[in-house]
């Protein structure tokens, strides 16, 4: 673009929001610029604080007259470099539109904005005996609206499913401006499901301006059951079991003895720490239902022979075991100044093969690894210890990620089940599926967006990609694929 | 009935078949005629890509031809305890795996833990240009690339010939029994089935049916033996009222019976609408608009769908009906019809066309399979 394009274009941005809540040079602008995924950085031309859906149009409107790019952006806890800012383009700051519209009871569904934050909704359902289910361990700062992106998980999401399975309807900028409508407040539809379309396309589509979520009735009662294993097989094994017996967990999760001691250095959850594989499994449900359910449960479990079994002794107890859990991932960052996470998918019954290979992997390339993860659905989630100030970690750790990824793919599972492939997987997804597959992908994005403006440079292999700032190269980058500033 | 004008073996021979056609509609087991008849359009008949291709019972997936009958697979799953928790309708009637994705509707037993959107892990499909196209993946959960299996529900054969689908299965629950309230009006039906659904007891099904007598309510609740009477006696509680409780057969016949639309007339174009508590007041006053308060009607799902079996006779005024869902912001997918009024399957009130428009052009540029 032209100096006298581009001054004409903050111009145009600024007299439509107010030079407050137009963000230009490297100071204001430098929590914008990468997400959780430190890794990357990237600078945009301008952040924009935008305080309604009207705003939100606008915006994409005057981006897309000039043909700049753009993003939303949520809380920026992002694993994958989902909200990294394009290069030059303009972030779209969702954190101000974080009304709840509307909580109806009759319906159970809620109506938001996309900079409402998770666990807001749970809250504000709780007098009417609701929750919104989908719980990611970052639920108290991440929005509805980066959740959306990414089809969010949890780890109570074995039953009710991730953040698709509970979004009704919604309204959508699409990257020209073009303002739409798409499901309702019922759970059934007609046609084409075009939200779940929209739901997980990682910002590519446009941003979600009103979102209709369905709430669920809080569980009457809970049954949480920790046991600790001398070896991480054994807790897999001790899944497959509790699979097998036809019970279905609202939870099942499992921590290795690194994340265990990183856990109970943070929060001090009470988890034994000589233990190498710690099992946390939740009954959750109406009170009879759950007796009924837990006496079934006690006996598989006891079959798989746990050390020690730990039944929560009330609210609280149960509180801080998800405490230890739902901390994992920071608390590893204690022990170490960086640490990537992984976020692959295995078939359940491969999990033990797919511990094996990764602890054998780590080795390797001497590296670290620190395994929580949603067994019950084959959800890995290694986590890379590596210190970035050290010459060459960040490459090895980066190496051992690919790796990793790859097993999935071999194993016959995912590249992520979560986090969403962002910046971070995207050579990955070429992997996973076929050029036609990933053709079919790119011709639905470039026929809702020409321009490619939405979240441009993300997901796709081959998409041109956001410049970078600081740290080493990045694989990508060696292989020619992305560049830095 | 149009004639089949292919039937491919594999996904290589639909290839070919797409390829060759102007335009050209999959049919599954014929279940929906309404939503597979089009005028001009070659018949592509997919009953020849059946079987089960993978089933593993300890990851909770099952992979399907897109022309096995949905009865094969719920035969498979049964045995090993597990189904699909979305209760496909027409099973009996010859409804496959294909159909049931492309027709995206579900039974009463989608309250409990959703709908086959929720449900459907993986599909294979040749697109409009003829390209084998998979999204998804065979495991229970996945977030990679756009989620192409969940714009296939509901893409009524519009997007694309499915191949394969792979779905997530649960186990079964060990027991199930329903209680019924008999006579019920309307709005005291649905104030009940409000009440019992805001309890703490877990509900597989809730239906209210249209009856002689006014409203049955219908609420079928299951899980382990051993706790189910106590369960049932406290739902009962919440109802205030006689209530008959069905067990075994009489409560597993009563289903099936309702999936397979057993009380609709065989000639009745039968429509299913998706709504909410609150606006099932409104589809009432649409039927009484037009004179129609008589016709067979169920609401499914705890309210969350209606099924209407709209008569042969009053077919003419299925475009009257067409404008007062529109007026009423309903919407309507006629999974019976009769063929002559078949083109467009969709009544009422629509969403999302700009966007629909869009990936139609991405996946069927040259309209081969009609647009919706
Ligand atoms: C400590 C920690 C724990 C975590 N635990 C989990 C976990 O358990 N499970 C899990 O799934 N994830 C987890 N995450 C990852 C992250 O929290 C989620 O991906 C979350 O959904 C991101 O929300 P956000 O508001 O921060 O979005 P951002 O990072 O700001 O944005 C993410 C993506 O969403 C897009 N986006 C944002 N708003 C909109 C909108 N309105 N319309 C369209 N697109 C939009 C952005 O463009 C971007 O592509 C964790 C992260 C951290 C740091
Ligand atoms: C109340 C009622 C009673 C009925 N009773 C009977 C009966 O007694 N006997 C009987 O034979 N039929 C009966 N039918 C007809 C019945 O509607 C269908 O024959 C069945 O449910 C639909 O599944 P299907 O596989 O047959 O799909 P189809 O009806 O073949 O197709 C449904 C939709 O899916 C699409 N589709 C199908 N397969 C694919 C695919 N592989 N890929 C992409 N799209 C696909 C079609 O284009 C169409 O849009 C009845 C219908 C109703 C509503």
């Amino acid at each position: 673009m032209a100096t006298a394009d581009a001054a004409d274009f903050l111009d145009a941005l600024t007299r439509r929001l107010g030079p407050d809540r137009v963000l230009t040079g490297a100071a204001p602008m430098a929590a914008y610029e990468s997400d959780a995924l430190t890794a990357f950085r990237a600078r945009p031309r301008a952040v924009v604080l935008v305080d309604s859906a009207e705003e939100v149009v606008d915006v994409v409107r005057l981006c897309a007259a000039a043909n700049v790019p753009f993003l939303a952006r949520g809380s920026g806890t992002s694993l994958s470099g989902g909200s990294l800012p394009v290069h030059d383009g303009v972030v779209i700051a969702m954190n101000r539109l974080n009304r709840i519209l509307e909580v109806d009871p009759v319906r159970r569904t809620a109506v938001v904005e996309p900079g409402v934050v998770n666990l807001a909704v749970s809250d504000a359902a709780a007098p009417y005996g609701l929750y919104y289910s989908p719980d990611p361990s970052s639920q108290s700062v991440c929005t509805i609206g980066g959740n959306l992106a990414f089809n969010s998980g949890g780890a109570h999401c074995l039953k009710y499913g991730m953040t698709s399975n509970h979004v009704l309807g919604l309204e959508v900028v699409l990257p020209d401006g073009e303002v739409i409508e798409i499901g309702g407040d019922s759970l059934e539809g007609v046609g084409p499901d075009l939200v779940g379309l929209f739901v997980g396309s990682e910002g590519l589509f446009g941003i979600a301006t009103r979102i209709t979520l369905r709430l669920l009735p809080k569980p009457e009662t809970y049954f949480t059951l920790l046991a600790a294993y001398d070896s991480l097989a054994a807790a897999g094994e001790a899944v497959a079991a509790v699979v097998a017996s036809g019970l279905l967990p609202g939870a099942m999760e499992i921590m290795d003895n690194l994340a265990i001691e990183a856990a109970e250095a943070a929060v001090g959850a009470g988890y034994p720490l000589d233990a190498e594989g710690l099992l946390i499994v939740e009954l959750e449900g109406e009170k009879q239902q759950v007796a009924a359910e837990s006496a079934l449960l006690l006996e598989v479990v006891r079959r798989s022979k746990p050390y020690l079994e730990h039944i929560a002794s009330d609210p609280d107890d149960r509180m801080r075991i998800w405490k230890g859990r739902k901390s994992a991932f920071s608390a590893v960052g204690r022990l170490s100044p960086d640490y990537i996470v992984q976020d692959g998918v295995v078939p359940r019954s491969r999990l033990g093969e797919a511990l094996t290979k990764i602890q054998r992997l780590g080795e390797e390339h001497g590296i670290r690894v620190a395994n929580v993860f949603h067994a019950g659905d084959g959800n890995l989630h290694p986590l890379i210890l590596f210190d970035g100030r050290v010459e060459g970690e960040l490459e090895r750790a980066e190496e051992l990620a690919g790796e990793i990824l790859r097993l999935c793919i071999d194993l016959g599972g995912s590249i992520t089940g979560e986090h969403g492939v962002g910046m971070e997987k995207r050579q990955y997804l070429g992997e996973m599926f076929g050029e036609a597959d990933l053709d079919a992908m790119r011709r639905i994005r470039l026929a809702i967006d020409p321009a490619e403006l939405a979240n441009r440079g993300k997901m796709f292999p081959d998409a041109e990609a956001p410049a970078l700032l600081s740290h080493g190269p990045h694989p990508l980058e060696a292989a020619g694929v992305i560049s830095r500033e | 009935m149009t004639a089949v004008d292919h039937r491919p073996a594999s996904a290589a021979e639909v290839v070919e078949a797409v390829g060759g056609a102007e335009r050209i509609v999959p049919r599954g087991g014929g279940t929906k005629p309404a939503l597979w008849s089009v005028d001009g359009a070659d018949v592509l008949d997919v009953s020849a890509l059946g079987g089960i291709t993978e089933y593993l019972p300890s990851e909770y997936t099952v992979t399907a031809l897109a022309g096995t009958l949905l009865a094969e697979v719920e035969a498979r799953l049964a045995a090993e305890g597990q189904y699909l928790p979305f209760d496909p309708l027409l099973v009996a009637a010859g409804s496959t795996v294909g159909g049931a994705v492309a027709a995206g509707a579900n039974g009463p037993g989608r309250l409990r833990y959703g709908g086959l959107r929720d449900f459907l892990l993986a599909v294979t499909f040749v697109d409009g240009r003829g390209e084998i196209v998979r999204g998804g993946a065979k495991v229970v959960k996945n977030a990679a690339g756009f989620d192409l299996p969940k714009l296939m529900v509901g893409s009524l054969g519009r997007l694309g010939v499915l191949t394969e689908c792979t779905f997530k299965v649960f186990p079964h629950p060990e027991s199930c029994a329903t209680l019924r309230v008999a006579g019920m009006a309307l709005d005291e039906a649905i104030e009940a089935a409000g009440r019992v659904g805001a309890g703490a007891v877990e509900i597989e099904c809730l239906d209210l049916v249209h009856g002689l007598a006014g409203w049955d309510l219908e609420i079928r609740i299951g899980g382990r033996s051993f706790a189910l009477d106590a369960r049932l006696k406290r739902a009962a509680d919440l109802l205030d009222t006689d209530v008959i409780t069905l067990s075994g057969d009489a409560d597993a016949s009563l289903w099936r019976t309702r999936r397979e639309f057993g009380w609709a007339s065989p000639d009745a174009s039968v429509l299913k609408l998706p709504l909410t508590p609150a606006t099932a007041g409104a589809l009432e006053q649409v039927l009484a608009g037009l004179d129609a308060s008589h016709v067979a009607r169920a609401y499914s799902a705890g309210i969350q769908q209606a099924f209407v079996a709209w008569p042969a006779e009053r077919v003419a005024d299925l475009p009257a009906l067409d404008r007062a869902l529109t007026g009423a912001k309903l919407t309507a997918l006629a999974l019976r019809a009769p063929a002559n009024a078949a083109n467009q399957p969709i009544l009422g009130y629509r969403t999302g066309g700009e966007l629909l428009c869009r990936v139609e052009q991405a996946l069927d540029p040259a309209g081969r399979f009609g647009r919706l």
